[in-house]
């Protein structure tokens, strides 16, 4: 179903296209020796390059222009064996060279796209246009004094990624779906770690709307927005505001605005005549970069299977519904637990066990898929339990309750809380006679007709057994004792 | 003393003749009587370099003699010196000390020289005249003859040159951005290199232009530029412009001779307003090559006449840029405003002088969106073809002779009055930075006026070993051994 705005002339279709800077994992910064460690003191990771010092000189990081590329080919892009680095110039506090070194007209990755889910099940391939490296600026700091403002310069010169959609997302379910997608994709590399609350993934929105069929009207850009969900919120709010002004008999500017995630609107930061002309060209200080075909080849050879290879193999190797698959894959660590308790195992109870079961004792006890209450040893020791007949599925449950609350293994437990499953028909059968003779109303009416009764006597036996009978045992004895 | 080169003093110290402190002494002493008048110094530095000498005579007593080892040197005051002021004739830097020391500085400390100071210069090495100082403009130690009006020593490096010429120092460091090196090597009657772009780091030098300058030396033979050059220059990690290129002993081509060699004359050099001087000078220069069997080839360089408004675009574009970071927030001269936009204003008005804002908005006003493609884009493709002028002609020659400027040294105050008119000093000397290609100026003769004129030689890209071979010709054949006006009595 196409999603729309509901104006008093009709429906509007919303045009969404996403950029996204995402910071480079590496040690050093994109252009100095500096490290980029996150929450460190202020000022305290910064080199005479970063702040730009007189004479100081940029040097590219190999490591920067790794992941990069790295990046590229997990998004199946072109990667430009040529690119180039420009300076855009600005005047800012916390721009300490007063431009910032980025890739205007030669990006090091060209064309590519990511394929992303929905919730009803279908997929949508959205291009990518570009990648570049860019450098981050420093943070102004403006509440640490009544006049003054500080400027902490340890994020100054850290890498970037800007990674720029086409205009082809169509709703906020999709620029959300994009972002999740291209976060998997990143994490799964080692690219970018996608922690949008320390700020290390960030997105610029550009949304317009249309009547269905028109070319594209004008957009606005919603900067910097942090999360996932206000992406999503911006979006609606934005593409709104924009049918209220088509349908008032306005016009849309292009311009540049802020979303207050408080009021759940968006405000107005600069218009087009505002704008900055940033006087781009190409940074004297470095030659071209050019990379060897050969050592691009060397970094595809080495990337990590992605997660839709994976979601493939899950369904392939595994028989998993494409839903259970994608959810496994959506993080790496998780699809790496799965497999370990998959492993030799019944494949589509351990993900029964992973998505159900332990999916919400990480919601009951704030914890995940890194900090696990249960290892993926000791949730496959539980299956095995089952598989090997000792415990049944019932009992199960309370197993695994008592390994999230204890940290025991299952065996453990099993052992120390008597939980074995009961096979000995003997007891089965004195279990089902006993039931039998307490309840001979419903013997009767069994008797005369009313079958369904036996789902009640299977409860009643087991209930009787502490839950710890075999249910097939169970079963089988019922019918022999009901005749 | 004073009658001593880079050659000879370092024969002398390594033959226990003169110590280093002696020599460093003597050019202290230099400096106290004769910068007063000539301004050559910003900043001068006795602890230091009597420091330096001092360790220079001790290693020299060990035996461990390094190619400078206690050559006292002027520094111009674009190198980043660590712990030394370094203002790059700003008031914008008057208060910066660096706390590193820039890769060619480094290089000569490590060869053992020894720094007497820093140089003078235009401001942000902007000028041909070093008239733009924040310091106050230089003195050049020549004057006309029977005239004792001040001259200029050419810029940007003046400081530099005078320093050299005036024997305050045996050799001193200066950059080239469009000429900064070789017009006033010229006006001052010594020798001045300006190498291959990346031949000498840029890390550490307040940068100008950066894909024009370039360090090089000052000193009063070319071989004494040879042996300095030779401790300059390295493939540097920090600098990605530099070229990781050996660095071969210039020093020993000075003495090959230029037997066989093709020297190209330039005919779009020959200007119609060049002055008769100049035009005999260049002639004698022709002379001289060819008696020393060198032959002489006719060369065309077409695209020459648009290389000096080619260059004032380039330059000020990213001068522009390059200067951005003297903002009053981290470092050097700070006014404080009402609000960002206003701290900007107020540091900047107060830092920069006329020049360097004339060229920051030149260079803002040629990046603009609108002007970008028909300033600056065109000027990167005319350049080019400057380049491949160049690269045709050395087919064809091995190196180019050329007059190094289109005039003597000038009176302070002259061409103040349109910027252009002071432009047109580079007019020979821009096209081999447009190129990246080696230049070289030698004294080769006298003016009317008795005012020293320098010959330019311009090799192909990292041939240093061919200009130096070529200057050395000249500078024999020249025999100038006159002496400035303020040493002539001395």
């Amino acid at each position: 179903m196409t999603y729309t705005i509901e104006g008093t002339t009709g429906a509007w279709e919303v045009v969404i296209g996403l950029e996204v800077h995402a910071q480079v994992i590496s040690n050093a910064k994109l252009f100095s020796g500096a490290a980029t460690a996150f929450g460190a003191p202020p000022n305290t990771q910064v080199s005479f390059v970063d702040a730009a010092f007189p004479g100081m000189l940029p040097v590219i990081n190999r490591e920067c222009v790794a992941q990069a590329v790295r990046t590229g080919l997990g998004l199946n892009a072109h990667i430009n064996l040529v690119s180039r680095f420009d300076r855009k110039n600005y005047f800012y506090a916390d721009l300490p060279a007063g431009y910032q070194i980025s890739q205007y007209q030669h990006p090091i990755v060209g064309a590519g796209s990511i394929e992303i889910e929905l919730a009803d099940g279908s997929t949508k391939d959205i291009g990518v246009t570009r990648l570049h490296l860019e450098q981050d600026a420093g943070k102004s700091l403006h509440d640490q004094h009544p006049t003054k403002s500080y400027i902490d310069l340890n994020r100054a010169g850290v890498a970037l990624m800007e990674i720029v959609s086409e205009p082809d997302l169509r709703s906020p379910e999709e620029a959300g779906a994009y972002l999740r997608k291209l976060r998997t994709i990143m994490r799964y590399l080692g690219t970018c770690d996608g922690n949008m609350e320390e700020g290390s993934m960030r997105a610029d929105v550009n949304v317009s709307v249309r009547k269905h069929g028109e070319a594209f009207r004008t957009r606005c850009e919603v900067k910097n927005v942090n999360s996932i969900r206000f992406v999503m919120q911006a979006i609606e709010a934005e593409a709104k505001r924009q049918v209220a002004v088509w349908e008032d008999g306005g016009t849309v500017e292009q311009e540049t605005r802020l979303y207050d995630s408080a009021r759940g609107v968006t405000r107005s930061m600069r218009s087009k005549e505002d704008a900055h002309d940033y006087r781009y060209f190409p940074d004297p200080d470095l030659l071209p970069l050019v990379l060897d075909e050969a050592w691009v080849a060397e970094l595809g050879r080495s990337l990590p299977e992605l997660p839709d290879a994976k979601r493939a193999r899950f369904m392939r190797e595994y028989g998993l519904p494409a839903y259970d698959a994608g959810v496994l894959v959506a993080e790496q660590t998780t699809a790496d637990f799965y497999e370990t308790v998959a492993k030799g195992r019944d494949a589509k109870l351990a993900a029964n066990w992973v998505i159900g079961d332990l999916f919400a004792a990480f919601n009951r006890t704030g914890r995940g898929i890194e900090d696990s209450p249960v290892s993926a040893a000791a949730l496959g020791g539980l299956l095995d339990l089952m598989a090997d007949g000792t415990i049944n599925g019932r009992i199960a449950k309370d197993v695994f309750e008592a390994m999230v609350e204890t940290g025991a293994d299952a065996a453990t437990i099993v052992a120390q809380r008597g939980l074995r499953q009961v096979t000995d028909t003997g007891a089965i059968d004195a279990a089902v006679a006993q039931v039998l003779a307490a309840n001979a109303d419903k013997l009767a009416e069994y008797k005369a007709g009313k079958e369904k009764l036996f789902g009640f006597f299977v409860g009643q036996v087991m209930k009787a057994m502490a839950g710890k009978g075999n249910p097939a045992l169970v079963n089988e004895a019922l019918k022999k004792q009901l005749g | 003393m004073h009658d001593f080169t880079i050659a000879s003093a370092r024969a002398a110290l390594r033959a226990k003749k003169v110590s280093a402190q002696e020599l460093t002494e003597a050019h202290l002493d230099a400096i106290a009587a004769l910068n007063p008048r000539l301004n050559a110094l910003i900043t001068v530095m006795p602890e230091t370099a009597r420091a330096q000498a001092a360790a220079a005579d001790a290693a020299l007593a060990r035996g461990e003699a390094h190619a400078l080892s206690g050559i006292p040197l002027a520094i111009k005051d674009l190198f980043c010196t660590g712990g030394v002021r370094t203002t790059a004739a700003s008031r914008i830097l008057e208060p910066f000390v660096p706390p590193y020391e820039s890769t060619v500085t480094a290089n000569l400390l490590r060869a053992g020289a020894v720094f007497l100071g820093k140089a003078n210069l235009d401001e942000f090495a902007m000028g041909s005249s070093n008239m733009t100082s924040a310091f106050g403009p230089v003195t050049n130690p020549w004057t006309r003859r029977g005239d004792n009006r001040a001259l200029v020593p050419g810029g940007s490096s003046g400081g530099s040159a005078a320093a050299v010429a005036a024997r305050l120092a045996l050799g001193a460091t200066g950059t080239d951005t469009g000429g900064s090196i070789r017009q006033p090597a010229s006006f001052c009657g010594i020798v001045g290199i300006k190498p291959t772009y990346g031949r000498c780091s840029r890390w550490g030098i307040v940068a100008f232009a950066s894909s024009l300058d370039q360090a090089g030396p000052f000193a009063r033979t070319v071989e004494d530029c040879a042996i300095l050059l030779g401790a300059m220059a390295g493939h540097d990690p920090k600098d990605s412009t530099s070229a990781d290129v050996p660095v071969p002993d210039f020093a020993a081509a000075c003495t090959r001779g230029v037997k066989g060699l093709r020297i190209g004359v330039p005919r779009e050099y020959r200007s119609d307003g060049m002055a008769p001087e100049i035009e005999a000078l260049w002639q004698q220069g022709i002379a001289w090559l060819r008696e020393q069997g060198a032959e002489i080839i006719d060369v065309s360089l077409p695209h020459t006449k648009y290389a000096l408004a080619t260059y004032y675009i380039v330059a000020p574009a990213e001068a522009s840029s390059n200067l951005a970071r003297y903002d009053g927030v981290r470092f050097g001269l700070r006014k404080d405003g009402e609000d960002l936009d206003q701290l900007y204003e107020n540091t900047r008005a107060a830092g920069f002088g006329a020049e360097v804002r004339r060229r920051i908005m030149i260079g803002t006003y040629v990046l603009s969106a609108g002007y970008y493609d028909a300033y600056y884009l065109r000027a990167q493709k005319v350049r080019a073809l400057i380049l491949r002028d160049f690269t045709e002609a050395f087919r064809h020659c091995d190196a180019l002779l050329t007059p190094t400027a289109p005039s003597a040294a000038f009176g302070q105050g002259e061409k103040m009055d349109d910027p252009v008119t002071m432009y047109l000093n580079d007019v020979f000397t821009v096209p081999a930075n447009m190129a990246g290609i080696p230049g070289l100026s030698v004294p080769a003769g006298l003016d009317a006026q008795g005012l020293p004129l320098g010959l330019q030689v311009l090799g192909k890209p990292f041939d240093e070993e061919t200009v130096f071979a070529v200057g050395a010709a000249i500078e024999r054949a020249a025999a100038f051994n006159v002496l400035p006006a303020i040493r002539a009595g001395a």
